[in-house]
């Protein structure tokens, strides 16, 4: 049964990890002929201060994305897990973002954000009429707003249906036991959706190492302000594309790959995921 | 053949040559501007690259040429000598011609707004001096005094090239395209990156320009609606003001004038920096070679071309344009086209954008490092060192 599976994957999976570590070890710009580099990339990458401002900023993005969103997917998932029709109206809302591509929400949130011509002219929003996109200090905290507009509704999506999952005898006893909301919350919501958690968390932080399309459009293709937002997939591209060579894009990629595996690893180590025990013993 | 998207009139010329040979078309492919360097990279990489190829010249095409992917155009195959000498300089390598110019001449030019600068009492600027009084003036009526989309980071690059050119003269940047990457910590790459810093402390960008970004058209919009001042920007800025504020320029707002001058700098006052013309360059592993150069002969630029281009608001490279362009009916497009063809004509030198004259692996270092100096992140002096480390 798993045979095709593990044949595309294979094929589609590993062949191009392997040809990416392959070239991550050669000399060759994309035009003339491919030469033996050794190591050379790999040192050049890893000694290269840029490489490591690259990397730290990927982390910042993906610690303070997971700060901000989780919150805010939790109570929107809160909100709209009981049924009604304005919830649904709401939930319609709250998703439109999933709708659009990445291209589209970077081209919007920029024009929207330009201090002449966007949000910042109209009367009495003169306040936001500020440099967001353009200055090295406000630059990322913005990109990371404009993620967290993409990317809540879908884990909003994963709480709600994690809510819904909750069987409502566990309310009612402990309603009958005399706990209020905050303890309902508390004692029940939140130790049922352990694994909704989990499983948003990885995505979430996992997915953050693919934050490159919004980013690239946001940043006018550049990581700029200066290099401000130039996270790791950026500076790949901009090596690979912009710069020829890639050689030292494959390492980069490959450092890339290194790095979502351990932390696809750590999550799930850490949480217990592995384990998949049951979250209704003795029910 | 592949070229960009906006290149209606020489489609033109291919329309035109497809009709005198049917039995021999050539296909045109457009692309974005964005993909196309990519696309056109990876095609020669995995030899699916067009017979004829559309590029900017300098040290990007000269990559491929290197790679032995062009195919020289001896003088007889092109009757290069219509067009004009320093503009054929960007597609010329080791005395061997790789590029025919298709298009018109973009040198970068200061673009200002008539009725802001009289109300604010100020002169176009003919020196740097100038230039930081107009600021004051242009602050204290609360007008960015230049708009510059430095979101972008290229558009910054801009002034960088003018004030090099004006304090160092041209030699040193030649220099530096050559391969010579101790030229960066020349002094006067110093003192131009000091007296951009100066301009962007004396607030002459105003306080938003890292968020303006070129692509959608925000800077020209800032100059128009009279936001800004003045703008520095290539030639195409012309074609995209008529286009998008045409009330401006038909009241005649829109003035324009060479770059400012720095008096004690090496360099002179009426060289030019910009991109020449865009350039068709031939695949060396095309199998019709003759059919191309009967194009590259008859087709690219010809007659009729010209013409268009002219109409179009732009100068095609091409010698001896006096005479047609006398005859442009729109007075406003001919003080334009006039201007722009004496500003190429009289140009000593006529520098190639760097981030096209340079390797293509250069160009990143020297838009980040530039954005950088821009933002003073770093010192006047350390744009230098950087770029010099990040060259050899």
């Amino acid at each position: 049964m798993a045979a095709p599976a593990l044949l595309l994957f294979g094929l589609f999976g590993l062949v191009p990890l392997v040809g990416v570590v392959v070239l991550s070890l050669a000399r060759w710009d994309g035009l003339g002929s491919v030469g033996w580099a050794g190591v050379a990339n790999w040192s050049a990458v890893l000694t290269d201060g840029a490489t490591w401002q690259a990397l730290w900023l990927t982390v910042k993005v993906m610690v303070i994305s997971w700060l901000v969103q989780t919150p805010v997917a939790l109570a929107l998932g809160i909100f709209q897990a009981p049924r009604g029709r304005l919830r649904a109206l709401f939930a319609v809302l709250f998703f439109l973002p999933l709708l659009l591509s990445a291209v589209a929400i970077g081209l919007t949130w920029q024009a929207l954000l330009d201090p002449s011509f966007g949000i910042g002219a109209t009367p009495g929003l003169h306040w936001l009429a500020k440099p967001l996109l353009g200055s090295p200090d406000l630059a990322l905290y913005t990109v990371i707003f404009v993620i967290a507009w993409q990317f809540v509704p879908f884990h909003a999506l994963l709480y709600q249906a994690g809510i819904r999952q909750i069987p409502t005898v566990l309310y009612e006893a402990a309603a009958l036991d005399g706990a209020g909301p905050a303890t309902r919350f508390r004692r029940i919501t939140l130790p049922q959706l352990k694994y909704t958690m989990v499983t948003s968390s990885t995505l979430m932080l996992v997915g953050s190492l693919t934050y490159f399309d919004l980013i690239f459009v946001l940043s006018g293709g550049t990581g700029g302000p200066g290099t401000a937002t130039r996270v790791l997939p950026l500076s790949m591209y901009i090596t690979g594309f912009q710069a020829h060579d890639m050689g030292r894009a494959s390492a980069v990629a490959a450092l890339l790959v290194v790095f979502g595996l351990g932390l696809s690893l750590l999550t799930t180590r850490l949480s217990g995921f592995t384990r998949m025990d049951s979250q209704q013993e003795g029910m | 053949m592949w070229a960009l998207n906006d290149q209606t009139i020489l489609k033109e010329s291919v329309d035109a040559y497809n009709k005198d040979h049917p039995d021999e078309k050539i296909t045109l492919r457009l692309f974005a501007n964005d993909d196309y360097k990519q696309k056109l990279r990876v095609a020669f990489g995995a030899n699916q690259a067009p017979d004829i190829f559309f590029s900017w010249g300098g040290g990007a095409l000269n990559d491929y040429v290197k790679a032995g992917k062009v195919d020289t155009l001896r003088a007889s195959d092109l009757k290069a000598d219509r067009f004009t000498p320093s503009v054929m300089q960007s597609a010329t390598f080791g005395g061997k011609v790789y590029g025919v110019p298709a298009n018109g001449l973009a040198p970068v030019v200061l673009y200002y707004n008539k009725k802001v600068l009289a109300d604010a009492g100020v002169e176009p600027p003919k020196t740097y001096a100038d230039l930081l009084a107009a600021v004051k003036k242009l602050k204290a009526k609360d007008v960015v005094p230049m708009s510059l989309a430095a979101n972008s980071k290229w558009p910054t690059l801009m002034y960088l090239e003018y004030l090099l050119d004006r304090q160092g003269g041209s030699d040193v940047f030649t220099k530096i395209a050559s391969g010579d990457a101790s030229a960066w910590k020349d002094p006067s790459v110093t003192q131009a990156n000091q007296y951009l810093q100066d301009l962007s402390k004396a607030g002459a960008f105003g306080d938003n320009a890292s968020s303006v970004s070129y692509d959608q058209g925000a800077s020209a919009a800032l100059l128009y609606t009279g936001k800004a001042a003045m703008e520095v920007m290539g030639t195409w800025e012309y074609a995209n003001i008529a286009k998008a504020a045409p009330d401006f320029l038909a009241k005649g707002d829109l003035g324009y004038t060479a770059f400012p001058t720095l008096p004690g700098g090496a360099g002179k006052a009426d060289s030019i920096v910009g991109n020449p013309s865009n350039f068709l360059s031939l695949n060396s592993g095309t199998k019709n070679k003759s059919a191309a150069l009967t194009y590259f002969n008859d087709y690219v630029l010809n007659d009729s071309q010209v013409d268009a281009y002219l109409a179009a608001g732009s100068v095609p490279p091409v010698n001896g344009l006096e005479s047609k362009l006398a005859t442009v009916k729109s007075s406003s497009d001919k003080a334009w086209l006039t201007f722009v063809y004496g500003l190429v004509q009289n140009a000593p030198s006529f520098q190639l954008s760097w981030d096209q004259a340079l390797p293509s692996d250069q160009a990143d270092p020297l838009l980040t490092n530039t954005d950088k100096s821009f933002l003073r992140q770093i010192s006047p002096a350390e744009f230098g060192t950087n770029m010099s480390k990040a060259t050899s």
